[in-house]
């Protein structure tokens, strides 16, 4: 049973990059911005994170400098968007083009350093429970930010009175900015907010998933989250189904394949992806609640008139 | 504190439209130099490198080609969809589903040959981009499932499947056990256009004639206007009695048509075999494309000659100089995002205002 | 104004042309698939380049261009090498072996050396590395420190190269224990740290206790390290990676068969049209120091290397039978080379079904 245990862990750490890119970018998503470039800021957490924990020699300086890292890349996105209303779309993608670049220039002097790993949580009598402690309570403290992120988003976003705001400001930036709100401010902090998470997802990966620092070492997880947040139907609580049925979904196959039953490694692999698009067809069909929950001004550009 | 302020045109500037390529392409010029004398490389033979070397040899230029066709050719695809206001981001997966079905008479008819087999070759592979595309479209339609998340996916399973299939059914028996199909007889070859000068292929004939097509239709067409109509609003394209439905299955099958016949012309003209893993990522690139374009097909042959320019330069920076590899791609992003900052000018004048300033203005 | 613009275009032209062949020195070009930081396959081939360049100093200028895709691009790349007055050109992928084909017949007076391939020119010659020696030593040594008998494997593609890993090393693993068994887990990239770290730990759920790779990242032997279980690192030694885990690794050392390639071209000694497939013997691959195992087990690793390294034994020799049971090798027949290049099946005793 000890197996179990171990493979659910195993999909905790696969999930837990995927959960925190897709959370700050629903929130960025809410508020009517479509920010493509999640996974330059992602590849740029990692590298940063890396470099951060290497340097000081201390993974929490690494977590602080991914979040750092991500935030400020975001703004470069923002600057474009929000004060020069650039596409989104484009703007994205190329941030993406330089986030890649940019890690790459960073890390070139730590490719082949053995990491500084964050410590796992270990609670004396909790931990060692068996089948669940672990689980429960010997996880690494990104995985506890990633839930308690997940919680907070939602208690923003449908309890709290500038959540109300944002999720307006999503839907419909004119009439929010008929009301007064300032549009561009809040987009603005909600862009980095999504670069923020992205970061620490990065630094997830670079500091739990493999203490490591290689290029690209996002290999398109970014991509993923992105696809997660439409997945969820910008629900948190649906974010953390899917991050985690597309963990469960990758790591069983590889299971299957080392269980030797022949079947294509290449039909496996595919597997969380079809997995994907078959659960959002059965639960978008009801068009209302997709409908209710798609910010309707996402991707367009806003410039206030007078 | 300074803000800054956008205030719309009545009208899109022409002396703008005209010049903010310039302007971006000088402010890049500037970052450029100043980020190449940053890492101890001179300036100005970088640059050089960059843009111009690239340009001054014959068969350079018909790489250039090479490299801008399927860009071209997808992005003007892309460009209907996402004038429509249909996000296809799968047409990476589009692209190699085309280059599969375009390949299936050269490898599993290997006799068939004559002047027919390319034509074929060519139709068939808009075939299967389109009937790839076909499957995003019908979620949505159906389904209403986000198109987004669908297309993507397909594009992971697309590769995978390519994969499977050139190691797998497909694979060249007498290819000591690599992965790879037979190579093409050159019936099958999309043939060149002046081999004497360089190895540029019809691709980019199709791509232009597309260009030039899709061009007209959308501006002096009424599918034109209807796929312009519901991008921008869908429902008065309802109330003008067309079908939002109907527009997405209509977007998705061009631009995952004109993906796949860019699929084969690059399996079928560049690389004259069906290889496991066909694409640098055309198919995303090709969305950079689109939009530097500014979803005009005819600006999307510039841009795609532009960006591809921008790969070939980095290979010749990286030869010459010994710039680094990711350079070139920092490079790359500065420079559309100079791009895309300078676009803003031809909608906006943009305006400094003090806020302190402003406010006492508006008080009084 | 326009001799102003025309002057400048061409003083830049000049200073980049003089800055690029200012000397007599000799040009050798390297053409990488991967990043030359990758930790892996790319990077060996680029620190065999330094040791080259080192090696023969002043008289030799050597230029690398690195993630190139196969394909159109890869062509473009060794043209724009040709014409830039490249004498000898190493492409490092068997990806790029139709493009190297292709620009060495547009160019005649280049010399051309491609890794890993099988299509050779006049002006063409292929080279290769017997890995499999290697991976026999540590599938003898992974069949005395297993105490469960199975071993994974974390593979990338199913090209020969990798088949033929996976057969040396359960050959070498069933000289010492017959029934040893493997499992294998591909992962469809030469490089996804996250992924082949959930391979790893996907294996050692299913019960192996020691697990080797043949993708390029650390992250197997990290999860090793975690886990208490050994590993064996792959064209690095990974020591760093996981100091308690590392048995030995596989290292490319490419270094040495790069210099004497480029002196022989500097010479006019450089022959074309060549196939050669070095190993231990020449140092065209190394094995790390054996560590963190009994010194009996390290021993015997010690004397099968200095065996194949004298030619007194080669890892595929009879009596072995594929995957389906029929007889392969006859007792004391040894592989061929051809065979073994083109390898398509397993040999007995592999978890494991191939493409067809």
């Amino acid at each position: 049973m000890e197996i179990a245990q171990n493979i659910l862990l195993t999909i905790a750490t696969a999930a837990t990059p995927l959960l925190i890119a897709a959370i700050g970018e629903l929130v960025v998503e809410r508020s009517g911005v479509l920010n493509l470039g999640v996974e330059g800021m992602m590849v740029i957490g990692a590298v940063c994170g890396f470099a951060a924990a290497i340097l000081t020699g201390n993974p929490w300086i690494g977590v602080i400098a991914g979040i750092a890292g991500g935030a400020l890349l975001s703004l470069l996105f923002g600057f474009l968007t929000l004060n020069l209303a650039t596409n989104q779309v484009a703007t994205g993608l190329s941030l993406t083009l330089l986030g890649i670049g940019l890690s790459g220039l960073i890390g070139e002097g730590f490719v082949g350093q053995a990491g500084v790993r964050l410590p796992t949580l270990d609670i004396p009598v909790l931990t060692d429970i068996p089948f669940v402690g672990r689980l429960i309570f010997g996880q690494d403290p990104i995985f506890y930010m990633s839930i308690a992120l997940t919680a907070g988003v939602m208690w923003f976003l449908f309890r709290t009175r500038s959540g109300l705001t944002l999720r307006s400001i999503g839907d419909n930036h004119k009439s929010a900015h008929a009301l007064g709100i300032p549009v561009i401010r809040y987009r603005y902090l909600a862009v980095m907010f999504g670069g923020a998470c992205a970061g620490l997802a990065g630094a997830h990966l670079s500091l739990v998933y493999t203490p490591q620092w290689v290029e690209n070492m996002t290999a398109g997880r970014g991509w993923i989250a992105l696809a997660l947040v439409v997945f969820a139907s910008w629900r948190p609580w649906r974010v953390l189904g899917g991050a985690y049925l597309f963990g469960a979904v990758s790591i069983g196959q590889l299971h299957a394949q080392a269980l030797g039953f022949g079947i294509p490694s290449q039909l496996l692999s595919s597997l969380p992806y079809l997995a994907t698009i078959v659960v959002l067809v059965l639960i978008s069909r009801d068009r209302r609640l997709t409908t209710i929950n798609t910010p309707a001004s996402l991707g367009q550009p806003f410039v206030p008139d007078r | 504190m300074i803000r800054i302020e956008l205030i719309r045109r009545p009208q899109q500037s022409a002396l703008f439209s005209a010049l903010s390529p310039f302007i971006a392409f000088a402010l890049t010029l500037i970052t450029g130099a100043i980020l190449f004398w940053m890492i101890g490389k001179p300036p100005l033979p970088a640059l050089y490198s960059y843009f111009i070397e690239p340009l001054t040899e014959m068969w350079s230029v018909h790489e250039l080609i090479i490299k801008a066709a399927p860009l071209i050719l997808i992005a003007v695809g892309l460009s209907v969809c996402y004038i429509s206001n249909n996000w296809n981001i799968g047409a990476e997966g589009q692209f190699i589903f085309g280059g599969i079905v375009g390949s299936l008479l050269p490898i599993l008819v290997p006799g068939f040959g004559g002047p027919l087999l390319l034509p074929l070759m060519m139709i068939m592979g808009m075939i299967g981009g389109a009937a790839y595309a076909a499957i995003p479209a019908f979620l949505k339609a159906r389904f209403n499932t986000n198109e987004i998340l669908t297309s993507l996916m397909l594009v992971y399973v697309a590769q995978l499947f390519l994969d499977w299939l050139a190691r797998g059914v497909f694979r060249d028996p007498s290819g000591s056990g690599f992965p790879g199909s037979i190579r093409f007889p050159s019936a099958a070859r999309l043939p060149e256009i002046a081999p004497s000068q360089g190895g540029a292929h019809l691709g980019i004939v199709f791509a232009i004639i597309a260009a030039l097509l899709a061009w007209f239709m959308l501006r002096s067409t009424l599918k034109g206007f209807e796929v312009r109509l519901i991008g921008t609003s869908p429902r008065a394209g309802r109330f003008a009695g067309f079908s939002a439905s109907k527009m997405v299955f209509f977007a998705f099958l061009t631009s995952g048509a004109l993906a796949g016949l860019a699929g084969i012309s690059e399996v079928s003209g560049a690389i004259g075999q069906l290889r496991e893993s066909i694409s640098p990522g055309y198919g995303f690139t090709a969305i950079i494309v689109a939009f530097l374009g500014r979803l005009n097909p005819i600006g999307i042959v510039a841009a795609g000659l532009v960006l591809a320019l921008t790969y070939l330069g980095g290979e010749a920076a990286q030869i010459s100089l010994g710039v680094s590899d990711k350079v070139a791609r920092v490079f790359q992003g500065m420079l559309l995002f100079f791009v895309l900052g300078c676009d803003t000018l031809i909608h906006y004048r943009i305006r400094l205002v003090r806020r302190a300033i402003a406010s006492a203005l508006e008080k009084s | 104004m326009k001799k102003l613009v025309l002057g400048l275009a061409s003083a830049m032209a000049i200073m980049v042309a003089t800055s690029a062949s200012a000397q007599d020195k000799y040009k050798a070009c390297f053409v990488y698939v991967g990043s030359k930081t990758d930790g892996g396959w790319t990077q060996a081939h680029e620190v065999g380049r330094q040791y080259a360049q080192d090696k023969l100093g002043d008289k030799v200028e050597t230029v690398a261009l690195e993630n190139v895709p196969e394909g159109p691009d890869a062509e473009r790349a060794i043209e724009r090498f040709a014409r830039s007055g490249c004498g000898i050109i190493f492409t490092t992928s068997f990806g790029f072996m139709d493009s190297t084909i292709a620009v060495a017949e547009k160019f005649p007076d280049v010399k051309f050396e491609h890794a890993t391939g099988y299509k050779t020119a006049p002006n063409v010659t292929t080279y290769n590395s017997r890995f499999y020696e290697g991976r026999y030593i540590i599938g003898q040594i992974a069949g005395k420190m297993s105490k469960t008998g199975v071993a994974g494997y974390i593979a990338s593609f199913p090209i020969p190269e990798v088949v033929m890993g996976i057969n040396g090393f359960l050959t070498g693993a069933r000289s010492v224990n017959p029934d040893f068994k493997l499992k294998v887990v591909w992962v469809n990239s030469w490089f996804d740290a996250g992924k082949e770290a959930d391979a790893a730990k996907a294996l050692i759920d299913q019960g192996v206790d020691i697990i080797t790779q043949h993708t390029d990242s650390t992250g197997p032997m990290q999860v090793a390290e975690e886990r208490g279980i050994k590993a064996f690192g792959q064209a690095f030694d990974q020591i760093t990676a996981g100091p308690n885990a590392q048995l030995t690794a596989i290292v490319d050392t490419w270094g040495p068969y790069y210099e004497k390639q480029i002196k022989a071209a500097m010479d006019g000694t450089w022959q074309g049209g060549q196939s050669s497939w070095d190993g231990l013997k020449d140092g065209i691959l190394a094995m790390a120091p054996y560590t963190n195992m009994p010194d009996d087990v390290k021993a015997m690793a010690e004397e099968t290397q200095a065996k194949i390294e004298s030619g007194e034994l080669h890892p595929f020799t009879g009596p072995i039978n594929k995957q389906d049971g029929t007889e392969w090798l006859a007792d004391g027949e040894v592989a061929k080379d051809g065979v073994l290049l083109g390898m398509d099946f397993y040999v007995e005793g592999v978890d494991d079904k191939l493409p067809q």
